[in-house]
């Protein structure tokens, strides 16, 4: 007994030391990436993962070709916060993985991809005049403030809902699109034609999203008490049956019906407005006005709708009028 | 700290939910530990193997994977259980290897005498090992069982993040959304993890001192 003890002590020793050795490559690989990024600017903050940024090469010649040719952009005024992004080198932008057409870490690729993504890319280009001085790392729905309020994040672009409990804490540019909240049921299912047929139902969506309470507001017999951390996770959850629907901003259901081959269909019937804004630190000003004046300069140039078309748009659905920016 | 007190009820709820899913995979965890430290020391080889076989996979797989395999995946193969079912069972599965090996650990402080002598009287394995070996090797367990009756406490936020079971995790993860304060929430939720866990550790060491032999 005691010798096959041994054994297996020795044989969990091995494991861990080749894990520490696993551990040991991956963090050295990690320094010499970040000291390559650091020959072209201030402390590139390796911060893990997702790092889908730029550090390719020449980036301060870059910085002033961008001032000039930005007769039309707004312009990056010196000593405000927008320019202390600017001096930083890249922009943090907190945005979503999992959310289709808006936010998609694409599992083949590892590429980032969707209209928010866009979005965070034309305030990159009007910063530094160069799009791929940016760094997105996942923001999911629940760490959004703390993102925003530790620094973490410069912005936060990822179906952010404006509503008056989050302006408490944080503050919005844009909005920048307006999505509406719809139910996502099995193709089969017609007994769900709106909201108050959600009553007696057991509804999903996730942690974190203002989704649920709307439900519980216009349909309080529904069962709300199914959450999870991401919406792929309630979608499986309806296809197992565990729920008869999931709800949240039609934009992102419409990702799944995409994706799941005609099981799956969206009841089009919408019951709110979602104006979906950029996430700042509350009381930058500065920084809020300068989002602002790139999203209207967007509208204004048609690159709003080039990257509307780019991403949304693949899914068949046609650009609206963008919505017009609140400088509350 | 407003966003606690104006909630108490909601975190009081969550706080039995988690002990009752606690007590409840505790139980089964001890049932399953008992019969894999059982196989552990059985003479049979194929009993031994499949006790070996059942601790190592359970303790090379994270619970969170576990999880999100046993809700997720069991429904592709036809079979549902509810969230709450289903945390019980994920939760005593996990520790119930956590416990063999406890209980393993401790019938191995009993002198191989002991378990001989009984045997030289005429006693059967099962005999051996309830009347005279676990008996003894329980003083010893009191302490390591104690751990992780307490880490189970706190994995059980797993069933709030993979299964959408409603305990303080849970509420925490919701009331956070409703004030949009979710730091000081968090707060909240350490704190009654630690009312709940901290006086647990203190009564298993009064306890494993109490008990605890002098040899």
């Amino acid at each position: 007994m005691k010798k096959r003890t041994a054994k297996l002590f020795s044989r969990l020793l091995v494991v861990i030391a080749l894990a520490t050795a696993a551990a040991a490559c991956g963090s050295d690989t990690d320094s010499t990436s970040a000291g390559t990024d650091g020959t072209n600017g201030t402390g590139a903050t390796a911060a893990g993962g997702a790092t889908t940024s730029s550090a390719s090469g020449s980036g301060s010649s870059e910085a002033s070709a961008g001032s000039e040719a930005g007769g039309e952009a707004p312009a990056v005024e010196p000593g405000t916060s927008v320019a202390a992004i600017k001096d930083k080198g890249t922009i943090t932008i907190g945005v979503k993985y999992d959310v289709p057409l808006f936010g998609l870490k694409n599992p083949t690729t590892g590429d980032i991809e969707g209209f928010d993504i866009e979005i965070g890319r034309l305030i990159t280009e009007a910063i530094f005049g160069d799009d791929t001085k940016v760094e997105f790392v996942e923001a999911v729905s629940k760490n959004r403030e703390p993102f925003i309020q530790d620094g973490k994040v410069d912005l936060v672009i990822s179906t952010y809902t404006i509503n008056d409990t989050r302006k408490e804490v944080v503050d919005f540019a844009g909005p920048y699109y307006v999505a509406g909240q719809d139910i996502l049921v099995k193709a089969d299912d017609d007994s769900i034609k709106g909201v108050e047929d959600l009553n007696g139902k057991k509804v999903c969506s996730v942690t974190g999203s203002t989704s649920l309470t709307n439900v519980q507001e216009k349909a309080p017999q529904a069962d709300v008490s199914v959450v999870f951390d991401k919406y792929s996770l309630c979608v499986e959850a309806l296809n197992d049956g565990r729920v008869q629907a999931v709800t949240t901003d039609n934009i992102i259901l419409l990702g799944f019906v995409a994706d799941s081959d005609g099981e799956l269909k969206l009841v089009g019937n919408p019951f709110t407005t979602e104006p979906y804004g950029i996430g700042l630190k509350k009381g930058d000003t500065e920084l809020r006005d300068f989002v602002n004046d790139v999203l209207d300069q967007s509208y204004a140039d048609g690159t709003w709708k080039e990257a509307f078309d780019e991403t949304v748009g693949v899914s068949g659905e046609e650009a609206p009028t963008p919505p017009p920016v609140d400088r509350y | 700290m407003n966003v606690i007190a104006d909630n108490l009820d909601s975190y009081l709820g969550g706080i039995a939910v988690t002990l009752w899913l606690s007590a409840l995979s505790f139980v089964l965890a001890v049932a399953i530990g008992g019969m894999v430290a059982a196989f552990r020391v059985s003479p049979l080889r194929l009993l031994r193997t499949l006790g070996a076989v059942y601790v190592e996979v359970f303790f090379s797989l994270p619970l969170l994977v576990w999880a999100l395999l046993f809700f997720f995946g069991l429904p592709k193969v036809g079979l549902i259980y509810p969230p709450f079912t289903s945390a019980v069972i994920v939760l005593g599965t996990f520790t119930g290897a956590l416990v063999g090996e406890a209980l393993r650990s401790g019938i191995n402080t009993v002198p191989p005498g002991q378990g001989e002598a009984a045997r030289a009287v005429g006693l059967r394995f099962w005999q051996v090992l309830g009347l005279v070996v676990l008996p003894q090797a329980l003083r010893t367990m009191i302490g390591p069982l104690g751990s992780i009756l307490l880490a189970l406490v706190r994995n059980s936020a797993v069933a709030a993040i993979a299964m959408s079971v409603d305990d303080l995790m849970w509420r925490s993860d919701q009331l956070a959304t409703s004030t949009a304060q979710p730091v000081g929430v968090l707060t909240g939720t350490f704190v009654a993890y630690l009312i709940l866990t901290v006086p647990g550790t203190w009564l298993v060491n009064t306890l494993a001192r109490r008990y605890r032999f002098t040899r």
